[in-house]
């Protein structure tokens, strides 16, 4: 392969590459501008300068005490986190447990999920409603959070990551070192599990708080709605104070705190997948 | 070895049950329990007419028979159409910026800075994004706005009232979303094929297209599944976008309407005979797509012939 | 009569020194010894903080507010807990269903008490058969007390049986609100008896509106905006029996919409309380009028105009028909644990003239009170900057007598907003006329299954 003709791909890619990056990046500059352009401002038309309205458009957003949005960024984070968590150490734990013991039920329980893998939560919505109504837990978090339990397509992951990249060998020298089953999950597979936990964490976390569906059919009082809830109500035609510079400033807050979560994050993410497990 | 392993298999079964319990009482309680009151009450008529509930009456198939009068079948393929509209050009992007990024013979700077930025619309919160996007296109809205400065345009394009229109910002919001994601997961799989593989091809000569299509392409086929299948499932759920982009309606002409958007009309009304039905049909779809996607799996999983003594036990027991 | 202005001015004496206690707003009769046996919590269902606002603000015993806003305290120590649900997508109504079905057998903390409707469902609520607000009467409110209210305000919230079961404490006439400076270029004038008699009926509107077009401008911003004007006069009310009934006036809306927008006569904005829709109040816009009821002159117009010189660019006259726009009453939940409360709260903020006369002039909102209205109506200091100093009550309180409520249903905001949608896309080119009839009957079957008699048509 010559020089040259890499050197041309090279270009391509980076046009390529400026361009997609434009695509994502522009939408979210005229987002930040327009929060802090005032409603008047706005109406006068788009200008590619920020205004100076910016910390008046944080003050009504704020203090708005129909849309308690800092109680919602609260609620959303305890949901997310907790998912997150949750998910993937269950996820890893049933993966394990199917991938490193042999047991009756083995082949039936791996199958079961497997043809569950892509079973929408949504067809079960109806039931999930009345049960959760059933045991007084409608209009709480928790219904949003302990389903995570189960989770077929991280389970999928985690379990193609570990015939991967987890030896069953490591987990004989393990045993043979004294360690119990428990414990050698703990501390031997979820440390080799780590890019993957890390690369579903992230997806599960950005599911979680992206998350409207259940989560507006599940919550009632306001001081439990999560951002999304909120971030629709804007779309809503009674919203009485209707002023534009406030709807961008609620953009702008709803997508912040997870933009500084990501940055922390995303050196994890990006080298973390490239870490990979023990092989060969 | 494999008797070894065989016996030590057995004394350890407790605890392969203990580790997978969890999953499956969460599965139970939160999933199977629901699923069967689901079907139970699409059997029935039960609705509430604002502070009247009516029924529950046994009414057999009806709720079924009535769905399929009426529009589900378009919502079925508006939901197809946005899906694809937005996973073709999110798969082949990613799949060219994958390999891109992973071919050391590139030198591409920034590379971090690329990868970040092409994940970040993933981040954003779907209702949001489609909150901002609506800002954004309406018709005296910054966009139309740029265009009409620019000389581009003459008159607004009006975005969220034409069906191509409505249907492409789903769409472009759904790739958007999505084609980072799909370029971070690719990438993973490709480094994690053995470099000594490109090595030994970049030795022989390989183009860049022979080396994708002969060596990139087979070696990542379980991820590309993978991301095949949570675009599937996504596609299948798709709701928060198309919802708050027509504020619920479908608009226009309900050709926005996705399957989950006409199940939360149900949900929202109280009509679970209704609801129940529909269900039962997603249900039904999914079910469908499940046993598609557990076949391309089992048979995946079947074929290779890597060195995986685990299977090999598990087939000399079955 | 007078009996009751002493009464007024009593209160307003005791709300500014702040002494009395939520029980004692009345001489309501032998029920004041009951207090002990109120509920500690009075829940009260709305759908914005619009009501919420102007009870803190005006209600006599409030003491303080949490910093969230969720609970209002009274000086008696009662708590008021504000359940607030977005109308949109009738959230608002679900959500106060749900709890009015679990009515009986909730505990008496969390017991609706009160809460809010507007016209567009206030007769579900008023049904005697559903049982879900209690007739004024029950809690000792007396037609003295409610003498000075507008007629069709007590008429939308009669019940089948004759009985009263909600208060508001809102007057909602509306009005055609039009930008003077447009006037003056297009009529030659922006005196508003002059302007009116160019729109006073539908012709002479529509002349008008080519006018508007010939001068480079539009009549209306939304088709949307002339909507009301034609749904508030039909003849039979949106539902009969179990068939949804489309009224001949409102097919005459299709017509002109159709019209208006073919011909470029409005600005064909896709509706209201959108963005495009807040432009075209501004200063630069060329849209000439908007249909608007009093508190669409704060809510809507001035943070379009604020700070430009479009603030005082404004008039207002009675337009082609007479119409309403929103309202809201107050009703008392039936099995509510606290009927004193309740019945003190209805009557101070649906009776009280001090505070309804607050609430007009610092509010800019038009309240339920006929002979306050009228005499804000004659009275010469009363007037709006943002009407270049016209005083809008004079043009309402005309209006306001002429609202005929006898048609409206249960039924009217589902039928309003699907209607709209589902002709928008007629409008916009999208759909051919018959399948937009058809689109709106499938859309009426999934939001009211017990319509199973279909759409009639005219």
């Amino acid at each position: 392969m010559d020089k040259r003709s890499n050197a041309i791909l090279t270009a391509i890619a980076h046009v390529v590459l400026i361009f997609l990056s434009f695509l994502c990046l522009f939408f979210f500059y005229i987002l930040i501008i327009n929060s802090t352009r005032s409603h008047v401002e706005l109406q006068r038309g788009f200008s590619f300068l920020p205004g100076g309205s910016f910390l008046t458009n944080l003050n009504n957003v704020i203090n708005d005490p129909a849309i308690p949005i800092l109680k919602g960024i609260v609620n959303s984070l305890i949901v997310s986190t907790f998912c997150a968590a949750i998910t993937t150490y269950f996820s890893a734990l049933t993966a394990y447990g199917l991938y490193a013991y042999q047991f009756r039920l083995n082949k039936a329980a791996f199958t079961f999920i497997m043809m569950i893998l892509v079973m929408p939560t949504q067809v079960t919505a109806l039931g999930f409603l009345r049960l959760i109504t059933t045991m007084g837990m409608d209009d709480s978090l928790l219904p949003l959070i302990i389903p995570s339990v189960a989770s077929p397509a991280v389970f999928y992951f985690m379990y193609s990551y570990m015939q991967s990249s987890l030896p069953l060998e490591l987990v004989e020298a393990a045993r043979i070192d004294g360690s119990n089953e428990f414990g050698t999950f703990n501390r031997i597979v979820l440390p080799i599990m780590k890019p993957a936990i890390a690369v579903q964490a992230i997806f599960t976390f950005v599911g979680a708080w992206n998350n409207y569906f259940v989560p507006a059919l599940v919550i009632t009082s306001k001081n439990k709605q999560t951002l999304p809830i909120m971030i629709a109500m804007l779309r809503g035609a009674d919203y009485m104070t209707f002023d534009m510079g406030k709807i961008y400033m609620m953009i702008t807050i709803a997508i912040v705190p997870i933009i500084i979560v990501y940055l922390f994050l995303s050196k994890f993410i990006v080298d973390g997948v490239t870490l990979g497990g023990v092989k060969d | 070895m494999q008797k070894e392993k065989k016996i030590k298999g057995i004394s350890y079964a407790k605890w392969g049950y203990i580790f997978i319990l969890p999953f499956f009482l969460s599965y139970f309680i939160f999933s199977l329990i629901p699923l069967v009151d689901t079907i139970r009450n699409s059997f029935f008529e039960y609705y509430t007419s604002g502070l009247k509930v009516v029924g529950p009456n046994w009414v057999g198939l009806s709720n079924y028979t009535s769905l399929l009068s009426t529009d589900l079948p378009k919502y079925a393929w508006n939901t197809f159409v946005m899906w694809i509209l937005g996973f073709v050009p999110q798969l082949a992007i990613a799949l060219l910026l994958a390999a891109w990024f992973t071919d050391m013979r590139l030198k591409i700077r920034c590379k971090q800075f690329f990868k970040v930025v092409i994940y970040l619309p993933n981040l954003i919160m779907a209702s949001a994004f489609s909150m901002l996007f609506f800002a954004l296109f309406s018709n005296a809205g910054p966009i139309n706005n740029i265009l009409m400065n620019l000389g581009i345009i003459g008159d607004a394009i009006r975005f969220t009232e034409s069906t191509i229109g409505m249907r492409g910002l789903v769409a472009l919001m759904n790739f958007l979303m999505w084609f980072g994601n799909s370029t971070i997961m690719l990438m993973a799989a490709i480094m994690g094929i053995n470099p000594s593989v490109f090595e030994a091809a970049e030795l022989d000569g390989c183009t860049h297209a022979q080396m994708f299509f002969k060596i990139t392409l087979p070696q990542i086929r379980p991820l590309l599944t993978y991301t095949f299948i949570t675009s599937l499932v996504g596609g299948l759920q798709m709701f928060d976008v198309p919802q708050i982009l027509s504020n619920g309606q479908g608009t226009p002409d309900r050709t926005t309407m996705t399957l989950i958007m006409f199940l939360n009309n149900h949900l929202k009304s109280k009509n679970y005979g209704m609801a129940g039905a529909l269900s039962m049909y997603l249900f039904v779809i999914s079910g469908i797509l499940c046993f598609i996607v557990f076949k391309i799996n089992t048979e995946k999983e079947a074929k290779p012939p890597k060195d995986e003594p685990k299977k090999e036990t598990k087939g000399a027991r079955a | 009569m007078m009996k009751k202005k002493l009464l007024s001015a009593l209160l307003a004496g005791v709300m500014l020194s702040g002494m009395l206690s939520g029980c004692g707003g009345g001489d309501s009769g032998g029920s004041g010894g009951e207090t002990a046996e109120e509920g500690k919590v009075v829940n009260i269902y709305v759908w914005n903080n619009e009501f919420q606002r102007k009870f803190n603000a005006y209600y006599p015993s409030v003491s303080k507010t949490s910093n969230d806003l969720s609970v209002t305290y009274l000086e008696d120590g009662t708590e008021v807990h504000w359940i607030i649900n977005p109308n949109q997508d009738g959230v608002y109504q679900q959500k106060l269903d749900e709890a009015l079905i679990k009515q009986s057998s909730a505990s008496a903390d969390e017991k609706v008490d009160l809460f809010l409707a507007e016209a567009d469902y206030i007769m579900k609520y008023t049904d005697p058969d559903v049982g879900a607000a209690a007739p004024i009467s029950s809690l000792g409110i007396t037609d003295a007390d409610i003498a000075n209210q507008y007629k069709y305000t007590l008429q939308a919230a009669t019940g089948a049986d004759g009985e009263i079961r909600g208060l508001s404490y809102q007057a909602t006439p509306g009005m055609f609100v039009y930008r003077r400076s447009i006037a003056q270029a297009v009529l030659g004038t922006d005196d508003p008896d002059t302007v009116n008699e160019a729109v006073s009926d539908w012709d002479k509107f529509d002349a008008t509106a080519e006018k508007m077009k010939a001068a480079g401008y539009y009549m209306v911003s939304s088709r949307a905006d002339t909507y009301r004007v034609f749904s508030n006069n039909v003849s039979t009310p949106c539902v009969d029996g179990n068939a949804a009934v489309v009224d001949p006036n409102i097919m005459k809306w299709v017509e002109q919409s159709r019209k208006y927008t073919d011909e470029g006569l409005n600005h064909k904005v896709g509706g209201q309380w959108i963005d495009e829709w807040n432009q075209d109040m501004g200063a630069n816009s060329k849209v000439f009028g908007f249909f608007l009821p009093a508190w669409g002159l704060g809510v809507c117009i001035q943070p379009n105009v604020e700070g430009t010189d479009a603030d005082d660019d404004w008039a207002a006259c009675s337009g082609p028909q007479p119409f309403y726009w929103g309202g809201t009453w107050l009703l008392a939940a039936e099995g509510t644990d606290n009927p004193e409360h309740v019945k003190d709260i209805m009557l101070q903020m649906t009776t009280n003239r001090e505070i309804l006369r607050a609430i007009t002039v610092e509010d800019n909102d038009m309240t339920n009170d006929q002979p306050l209205m009228e005499e804000l109506a004659e009275d010469p200091s009363f007037s709006s900057p943002l009407l270049g100093g016209q005083n809008h009550i004079a043009v309402l309180s005309d209006v306001a007598v002429n609202i005929d409520l006898s048609n409206i249903s249960p039924y009217d905001q589902g039928f309003t907003e699907l209607f709209q949608n589902t002709f928008g896309d007629y409008f916009n080119n999208v759909i051919d006329f018959e399948t937009a009839k058809s689109n709106f009957e499938t859309a009426i079957a999934e939001r009211y299954p017990e319509l199973t008699g279909g759409v009639k048509w005219p």
